[in-house]
């Protein structure tokens, strides 16, 4: 039922933010997670708050998951001085360190460095830290990931590699820029346990985190975790997505988690009202979230220049 | 006072560094077991432990990475880049994450890491490894930058760089690691960043230079005074942050301006200093000079690489240039 709350919230999130977007009320280039809840809800529920996580610009699932306040989220997403970074990072760069959230990142692949730091770190300050690298599956044939991957294997660094494979590297199939479409393989090679993970199942994402995250935490090093997901949507708002498969979208819908738990759930026998009041109050709450943030100043201009140097 | 050469000097900044805070690490490719291609860190890893001193993977987008990533989480990383111009391959790590991660997170989440590096040309460098590049990152708001070029600036700016909480590259140069040993004080508390040093005392001419060619500035402007010509050398080894006023004061007595430096020509930071006096105001009786590398690649033989290189000859040749006018008034 936890599970189903957060990924309805999150859902719900980013419906309202199409809903902005395309009413003009949010610019620029925003990239929705609608069908991938599963895996930040299953992932960051083994988390702790020491934990450091840093994701991609797909990453509005992942900061909710990690606790960020949905309302700042907006607000970020807005340009209002209350935003998350008062403005700063817009929709693909969402820093909360506050909440073990490090940050989205806008280039592809440029986080897991910085996972693996977090990790060398933990190395030295006692805090137990794990370290989580959250990239999609285009992300895997980037050099700086190879060179994350292969410093935390060689240094059996405490790091959960996650790599969430939607089947598009932005436009364009994975399958058809790797030799080897089955992303979990070039673990090996790192020296690195991986597997690949129904990412349509929370619950599934949950016991397959942590497993690496318990291996982080005992020294035994990293760990790739393939998540298999489908994004019902494009790469961004206003994504014609001529790619697609005649069809795909709506076999992808019969089988996304909302509706994978939600039949389950059903199944064993939590009544409709129940289920239908689970969704009704996260889309109440983002709602009145949206709400706040509409409604709030707009970023204050003459701080600008702010925060360039200590 | 200790006498140390160059490199001396920046192994003993790295090891009061090591010795005084518990959160700095020391890394790079071949910093550890090695010591370093240059001997620069020989000795740090057996006296402060393989968990704050290690060798790397060369692998710059990891090392950089993560650095920031351990800056994040509190941590003081000092990582090492052998060459500026490895430092290509990861620019990512440094303009889009390290540069960044301050401003986007309005100030809570600093990455007070320092990058250390060297260039510049020597004997039979190739054309990968004999780029000046310091224009490139003083273009990245965000990233200070410093460039040593006698051994007490080399401690003073690896130990400032490290107390400051922003990135801060230290650029170095491989040519003066193993110069004359010289006294020098190891302070313990760091100088506050932007000093610069009045080499000369002149009226007649202003030189601003930084990094390693300030040597042959020096010998060419005591070529001009045996001509009677006197030069004020300011040489700058912070860049960012740069002491125009300092340049200004003295321009505003000279009324004349050369700037100096190994960088190739167009977008060096010549320009920028020459602009940010020309904004300033300051009263110019001759045009201002640059004094640069020509805009070619760095060849690999010694007699193409001269021919290129601002030689101290040439630096006269164009200081004399510099007060061509004032000297015919005369």
């Amino acid at each position: 039922m936890a599970d189903l709350a957060a990924m309805a919230r999150i859902r719900a999130f980013e419906e309202k933010v199409r809903e902005l977007r395309l009413a003009g009320e949010i610019v620029g280039s925003v990239h929705l997670c609608i069908g991938q809840e599963a895996g930040p809800v299953g992932a960051c529920s083994v988390l702790e708050p020491r934990d450091a996580l840093f994701a991609t610009y797909r990453g509005h699932g992942w900061a909710l998951a990690r606790g960020v306040p949905a309302e700042a989220m907006f607000a970020e997403l807005l340009g209002r001085a209350s935003g998350l970074n008062a403005g700063r990072g817009g929709s693909a760069y969402f820093t909360a360190p506050e909440y073990g959230f490090n940050g989205e990142n806008s280039i592809v692949g440029g986080g897991a460095p910085l996972a693996v730091g977090a990790a060398l770190a933990a190395r030295v300050d006692g805090s137990g830290r794990v370290a989580v690298a959250v990239f999609g599956d285009g992300a895997v044939n980037q050099g700086a990931v190879h060179e994350a991957l292969n410093m935390a294997g060689a240094f059996r660094l405490p790091v959960v590699f996650v790599c969430e494979n939607n089947g598009y590297s932005e436009l364009t199939p994975i399958a058809a820029m790797v030799a080897d479409p089955e992303l979990w393989h070039r673990a090996a090679a790192y020296g690195m346990p991986g597997r690949r993970v129904d990412a349509n199942d929370p619950s599934v994402v949950r016991v397959a985190t942590a497993e690496a995250v318990q291996r982080a935490r005992g020294a035994d090093g990293p760990t790739f975790l393939e998540l298999m997901t489908e994004r019902l949507v494009g790469h961004y708002i206003g994504d014609a997505e001529q790619y697609r498969r005649p069809g795909e979208v709506d076999a992808a819908r019969a089988r996304e988690p909302l509706v994978r738990l939600h039949d389950a759930l059903a199944a064993q026998g939590v009544s409709d009202a129940e289920l239908t009041g689970i969704v009704s109050r996260a889309r109440a709450e983002i709602e009145q979230a949206a709400g706040r943030a509409l409604a709030a100043p707009p970023a204050d201009a003459t701080s600008a220049r702010e925060h360039i140097y200590a | 006072m200790p006498r140390l050469n160059y490199a001396g000097a920046v192994n003993a900044a790295l090891a009061q560094l090591l010795a005084s805070d518990p959160r700095v690490l020391v890394y790079g490719e071949d910093v550890a077991v090695p010591g370093g291609v240059f001997g620069v860190t020989r000795g740090l890893r057996k006296a402060y432990g393989p968990d704050r001193v290690f060798d790397t993977p060369i692998s710059e987008a990891a090392i950089l990475g993560s650095a920031v990533g351990a800056a994040l989480m509190g941590c003081r990383p000092i990582v090492e880049i052998m060459w500026i111009d490895f430092s290509l391959v990861a620019l990512d790590q440094i303009v889009n994450q390290a540069a960044n991660a301050r401003y986007v997170s309005c100030g809570r989440a600093p990455t007070p890491i320092v990058i250390r590096t060297q260039q510049g040309n020597a004997p039979g460098a190739c054309a990968q490894h004999s780029q000046s590049l310091e224009a490139f990152f003083l273009h990245t708001p965000g990233i200070r930058v410093v460039m040593p070029r006698t051994p007490q600036d080399a401690y003073d700016a690896v130990l400032t760089a490290a107390h400051v909480d922003d990135p801060v590259l230290v650029i170095e140069n491989r040519a003066l690691y193993l110069e004359e040993k010289v006294d020098i004080s190891l302070r313990e508390h760091p100088r506050p960043m932007g000093w610069h040093h009045r080499r000369r005392g002149g009226e007649d001419l202003t030189v601003v230079t930084w990094g390693a060619i300030t040597h042959r500035v020096l010998q060419a402007a005591g070529q001009l005074a045996d001509q009677g010509i006197d030069v004020d050398v300011l040489e700058m080894p912070w860049l960012d942050p740069f002491d125009t006023a300092a340049v200004a004061d003295s321009v505003g007595r000279t009324g004349r301006l050369a700037v100096v430096h190994e960088a190739n020509r167009t977008g060096g930071f010549g320009a920028e200093v020459v602009a940010g006096l020309v904004e300033a105001g300051v009263r110019l009786d001759h045009p201002p000079v640059r004094i640069a590398t020509p805009d070619v690649r760095v060849p690999a033989a010694p007699v193409l690489a001269d021919a290129l290189i601002p030689s101290v000859e040439a630096i006269a040749h164009g200081l004399r240039g510099a007060i061509r006018e004032r000297a015919g008034a005369r």
